[in-house]
């Protein structure tokens, strides 16, 4: 099958620093799950950066539908791409569904503003992510996983083929991570999106995931289905020595971390 | 058309049209307050029998309402923008040090003689937009720690930019020949008063371009002001955008400081007083902006012309002082929300 988006043999090092990331590829197929494991500052977020315009690789490329990701022009690489990032500072008060409808500016044509379709659109992306109560609540007012709901349904208003997300669960509790991981395998389903998404919960990657990527220090370590590489001796490879252990019970994977 | 659970507010296109109907009229009523009242009250219908009133209205009046008007605007739609860009609330061309480095590049012109045209432009102009150029520049690549712009740090290195411009300004006035020290001074001190229409008009040929980029610039700013990585995956090109910005501001600021002084904080209370009216959406700020900066500046320029009982304030020091108020103010209220 053709990859949506593909990355190949990307380099990157920040000036001044060591490299971040060294010939890392990755394909990510249309409606699937693709989950991006590692240490702390083992290239995950540049990696996710990259995919999203953000950073411009060193050498090696990033392909979407077959096209450099740099040639794309940026609204239309927009309705295409979408990117959640770890957190979003907010400097003024502005009210969640305007946040919302910015998802939505891709879309909107040039000196117009969005309209009661796209206002529609808004409105359900906030449904599905169950914070339709927040709308008229001010950014500020917000708790942080609150405000993570909402730049979710920012990222789902914008209508992406590919959802990226950097580490999307800090800041939310246990059922919110569930119900989180929940919605993003029924919009699979249903809008046939793919999401990359960089994560720390190893738990739920090995339930709903179709493939995982694991880097350290930059390098692709392992690369594969859960079952490949939720292995305690790969993890104690990723980890090194935090003692982090899987295992198949039931038919379920169960990962956990021995103190 | 389905039903939310909750009233949502009214799409930004009606709220748009809503507020520049309000400030339209708010701007068409400061202006005519601005016109009649004065050291000279003006009644309408002396304007057809005096000709002495006439020659007030039209030489020394009108123009330097327009002034105002055209001052006024600039600075809040310059404020506005600057605010979003650097998604600091307390960002305006005065603590951002545009102010002060066009004050300098103004100075240096006047101090060299530098008063030649080109292309219709007085050099004045130029020296000044290259100063608030320089001064921008130079702050934000102070506070830009790594990826990011830190909010105090870009306060801070602003307000010691402006420091240094002005001990550069005293210097050369210092230095300068008596002649030329004693322009600096005059128009450092910041005042509107200007003699028939040449100014105004030659201003207005500079600043509506500049103001009309600016405006349609709107979108990406709201988009900018929520987010940085945000707005470029929406498709804003975050660079291209910042450079038109800087360079839009320190033309509109350079060339406002080049003739009415460093007037401080209008570009502060006018994009909050068009928020807390009619939201956070800059597409609505900005052009909210300019019309209320208009309306405000004539304000307080008919204050300072008539608040003493012989001879005229500064309007400077009348927006520095209710700048300065709204300032602490808006900084006491951001300390409650644990961002600076």
């Amino acid at each position: 099958m053709t990859a949506l988006l593909e990355a190949r043999q990307l380099e990157f090092a920040y000036p001044g620093s060591l490299p971040a990331l060294r010939g890392v590829s990755l394909r990510v197929l249309p409606r699937s799950m693709t989950a991006v494991i590692g240490a702390n500052g083992s290239g995950k977020s540049t990696l996710i950066r990259i995919l999203a315009g953000l950073l411009q690789p060193q050498s090696g490329s990033v392909l979407l539908d077959g096209r450099p990701l740099k040639s794309w022009d940026p609204r239309l690489r927009a309705r295409e791409i979408s990117y959640v990032p770890q957190s979003m500072a907010v400097a003024f008060p502005f009210p969640a569904i305007d946040v919302v409808l910015s998802g939505r500016s891709p879309h909107v044509a040039r000196f117009h503003f969005e309209s009661a379709a796209d206002h529609a659109k808004a409105m359900e992306a906030l449904e599905t992510v169950d914070a339709a109560y927040l709308a008229n609540r001010s950014m500020t007012a917000l708790s942080g996983g609150e405000r993570q709901m909402v730049i979710l349904a920012r990222a789902l208003a914008q209508d992406p083929r590919i959802l990226l997300l950097d580490e999307p669960s800090a800041s939310l509790d246990l059922k919110h991570r569930a119900a989180l991981i929940r919605t993003l395998t029924r919009l699979r389903e249903q809008r046939a999106l793919s999401v990359v998404m960089v994560t720390h919960d190893l738990q739920f990657t090995g339930a709903s995931f179709d493939r995982i990527l694991a880097l350290r220090c930059g390098e692709a370590v392992a690369e594969g289905t859960p079952d490949e590489v939720l292995e305690s001796r790969l993890l104690a490879g990723i980890y090194g020595e935090a003692g982090v252990r899987a295992q198949r019970v039931d038919g379920q994977l169960l990962v956990w971390t021995e103190l | 058309m389905r039903k939310w659970p909750i009233a949502l507010p009214s799409t930004a296109g009606a709220r748009l049209l809503v507020a520049l109907a309000v400030l339209t009229v708010a701007l068409a009523l400061s202006v005519i307050t601005g016109l009649l009242v004065g050291s000279q009250r003006i009644h309408p219908t002396e304007l057809f029998s005096d000709p002495f009133t006439r020659t007030l209205f039209f030489r020394l009046r009108l123009p330097r309402v327009l002034m105002g008007l055209l001052i006024g605007a600039s600075l809040a739609l310059a404020g506005a923008a600057l605010q979003a860009l650097f998604r600091n609330p307390l960002a305006e061309p005065y603590t951002l040090g545009v102010s002060g480095g066009g004050a300098l590049g103004a100075s240096l012109a006047i101090a060299f003689g530098w008063t030649v045209r080109v292309a219709g432009i007085p050099l004045i102009f130029v020296a000044a937009f290259a100063g608030g150029m320089l001064a921008v520049t130079l702050v934000r690549t102070i506070a830009r720690g790594g990826a990011i712009v830190l909010p105090g740090a870009l306060l801070l290195s602003g307000v010691v930019v402006n420091l240094v411009c002005s001990a550069a300004v005293l210097t050369i006035q210092y230095v300068a020949d008596p002649g030329a020290a004693l322009r600096i001074l005059r128009w450092i001190v910041g005042s509107l008063d200007v003699v028939g229409f040449d100014q105004v008009w030659q201003m207005f040929l500079v600043l509506a371009p500049a103001w009309l980029a600016l405006i349609a610039m709107s979108r990406q700013l709201h988009l900018l002001a929520m987010d940085e990585d945000t707005a470029a995956t929406l498709g804003v090109n975050v660079r291209r955008c910042e450079t038109a910005v800087h360079m839009l501001c320190s033309l509109i600021v350079g060339v406002t400081v080049a003739t009415g002084g460093a007037i401080a904080f209008v570009g502060l209370i006018v994009p909050h007083a068009v928020r807390l009216m009619f939201g956070e959406d800059l597409r609505i700020v900005m052009p909210g902006s300019l019309l209320l900066g208009g309306a405000f500046l004539v304000l307080a320029d008919t204050l300072a012309r008539t608040v003493l009982p012989s001879g005229e304030l500064p309007v400077g020091a009348i927006t520095g002082l209710l700048g300065g108020l709204a300032f602490l103010w808006l900084l006491r209220r951001r300390q409650q929300n644990a961002v600076l």
